[in-house]
């Protein structure tokens, strides 16, 4: 063997065994599982998918839960496109590094500190109620948490960094002369942002929406915590499956049903951007 | 409009207030967990009663600080052995994955690099329940089979380090890529002309070239490790990580020795940032 064919095997088995051993075969597995009967018979049915549009908690949960997903994406790029462009564009660099350092640091500290904050924030005798009413501005706490609102709040203060970055790296690459010439030439800020700034973005706003996407649509902490009885979130159907009620088969079914929305959902974002996914990472 | 370009005193202020309210609404989370970790009361939340620090060094039947609090202090223990592993089998695999795409051409490469690039975008609960699927099989298989029954196909340590491992592969592989497009062959090329063999060239060369990139994949795996709840749920033993630990109690118990694990959290995690900060102002 050739020192260059020992290369590449050195390389590649061990890539080979990740993507083989903890991708592919596990994702096999939950498409079989979901056809297996949960009494453990070795046949295939399609009665768990069955069970999903038999009973309508069940699809509706389904269907609220990808809705949801694209409300929150959009109002992610609403909220966070004017900070990508100030961070960028509007202020001097030296004050952009210190905000990008504010921005980084509530994505590392991650979900469950962060969701736990905003417990503290909203409750009923949380900082905000507590503070109305030290101002005399209430009497009585107002409901913020434990229903969509609060719900909201949380998935897009847990996703919304993940839309500033990709957005924030495309617009780095805009010479600002575009934007000095259709200024000079009489454009408005309006037509400046709809034909220059947005376009140019895209790609960033693209990979952007798909990771916020799948993050919402796979959350589970802040559907749960913050979220009220009434708000209903299809990854808790497949946490009960699986560690309520023990019925796998059938939580694997919810999950490959989840992968299939969210894999269609992304397709075509792309195909609509005509991107492809390696640039997703990027 | 931008730098260069005069504003309207709309513009600017407007500008200027909305980002300011966008920073509180980021911050306001963060500072109150910070302050309440410091408050003299068995409530998470306001009236101030005072400062204490007894959520941090109690050690009384009413309150338990967080240094006395012995569950706390195995789950953060564990938390960080599960990060250590899961950072350094990511980044071996993740370099070693970005070195074969970048620098070799082979049958099924695409096919490859898809499945290598999936996790980004699969939901991690799919991950979660997929992997805890497939190594139940796997030993179920080899029990039934083979008679082997191996602890390590059940829910536990060594399977929360595999899920994570699983994406974090995936973030080590970009995060080196990026750096090794960068990276000019020619440098190889000479060292293989001196009759180095490949894999000696990506070594001495290659290899010190990526340091930079390599040990921010390892702070961000490890990050990414020490705050993951979505995958780690299904594959956790009768051993939480700090994540899995902190929802139970977020549910079921809240005392302020949460608003002080949290303050901790927040505190390292800014001295981690500014520091990265520092040092990619230095690699500049």
């Amino acid at each position: 063997m050739d020192g260059n064919k020992k290369a590449f095997y050195f390389l590649f088995i061990p890539v080979a065994l990740w993507l083989f051993i903890l991708i592919i075969l596990p994702h096999i597995d939950l498409f079989l599982s979901s056809f297996k009967p949960n009494s453990g018979e070795d046949v295939y049915t399609l009665e768990n998918y069955s069970a999903f549009f038999a009973d309508p908690i069940y699809w509706r949960t389904f269907i609220n839960t990808a809705s949801y997903a694209i409300g929150v994406t959009l109002l992610a790029f609403v909220v966070s496109f004017p900070i990508a462009f100030y961070l960028v564009k509007v202020i001097s660099p030296k004050v952009s590094g210190f905000l990008m350092l504010l921005l980084l640091i509530p994505l590392w500290i991650g979900e469950l500190v962060t969701i736990y904050g905003w417990v503290i924030l909203l409750g009923e005798q949380g900082v905000i109620n507590e503070s109305l009413k030290f101002l005399g501005l209430i009497d009585h706490s107002l409901p913020l948490i434990y229903n969509n609102l609060s719900m909201t709040i949380g998935l897009l203060y847990m996703s919304m960094l993940f839309m500033i970055i990709p957005i924030m790296t495309t617009m780095e690459s805009l010479d600002d002369a575009m934007i000095e010439a259709a200024s000079d030439l009489g454009a408005s800020k309006w037509t400046v942002f709809r034909r220059i700034v947005i376009p140019h973005a895209m790609p960033g706003i693209i990979n952007g929406s798909i990771i916020v996407f799948m993050l919402v649509i796979g959350d589970y902490v802040a559907p749960n915590i913050l979220g009220g009885k009434s708000s209903l979130w299809f990854t808790e159907q497949i946490y009960n499956q699986f560690l309520s009620t023990f019925n796998w088969n059938q939580g694997a079914a919810f999950g490959f049903l989840l992968l299939i929305i969210s894999s269609a959902t992304i397709w075509m974002a792309l195909r609509l951007s005509g991107q492809k996914l390696d640039k997703v990472g990027d | 409009m931008i730098r260069s370009l005069p504003n309207s005193p709309l513009y600017k202020y407007g500008f200027r207030v909305y980002v300011t309210l966008f920073f509180i609404f980021l911050l306001m989370p963060l500072i109150a967990v910070s302050v309440l970790a410091f408050n003299d009361t068995s409530a998470i939340t306001l009236p101030w009663k005072g400062f204490t620090l007894d959520w941090f060094f109690a050690d009384t039947t009413e309150r338990l600080g967080l240094f006395a609090d012995e569950d706390l202090l195995r789950s953060i223990w564990i938390s960080l052995q599960t990060a250590f592993m899961m950072a350094t089998l990511s980044t071996i695999v993740g370099t070693i994955a970005s070195l074969l795409f970048e620098s070799f051409t082979f049958r099924f490469k695409n096919l490859l690099y898809f499945f290598a690039i999936a996790p980004l975008v699969i939901p991690g609960v799919i991950l979660g329940i997929s992997i805890l699927l497939g190594s139940t099989f796997v030993g179920a298989w080899l029990d039934t089979h083979l008679g082997i029954d191996l602890e390590i196909f059940g829910p536990g340590f060594w399977l929360v380090v595999l899920g994570q491992f699983s994406f974090g592969a995936t973030y080590a592989m970009l995060l080196v890529s990026a750096r090794l497009k960068k990276f000019d062959p020619e440098l190889e090329e000479a060292a293989l002309s001196l009759k180095a063999t490949r894999l000696e060239s990506m070594w001495y060369i290659t290899i010190p070239f990526l340091k930079p990139a390599i040990l921010g994949a390892f702070v961000v795996t490890f990050l990414m490790s020490f705050a993951n709840f979505n995958t780690t749920i299904f594959l956790v033993g009768s051993d939480p990580t700090l994540p899995v630990d902190l929802y139970s109690r977020i549910k079921f118990s809240s005392t302020p020795v949460l608003n002080a694990v949290s303050f901790m959290i927040v505190l390292m995690i800014t001295i981690v940032a500014i520091i990265s900060t520092f040092m990619k102002r230095k690699n500049r």
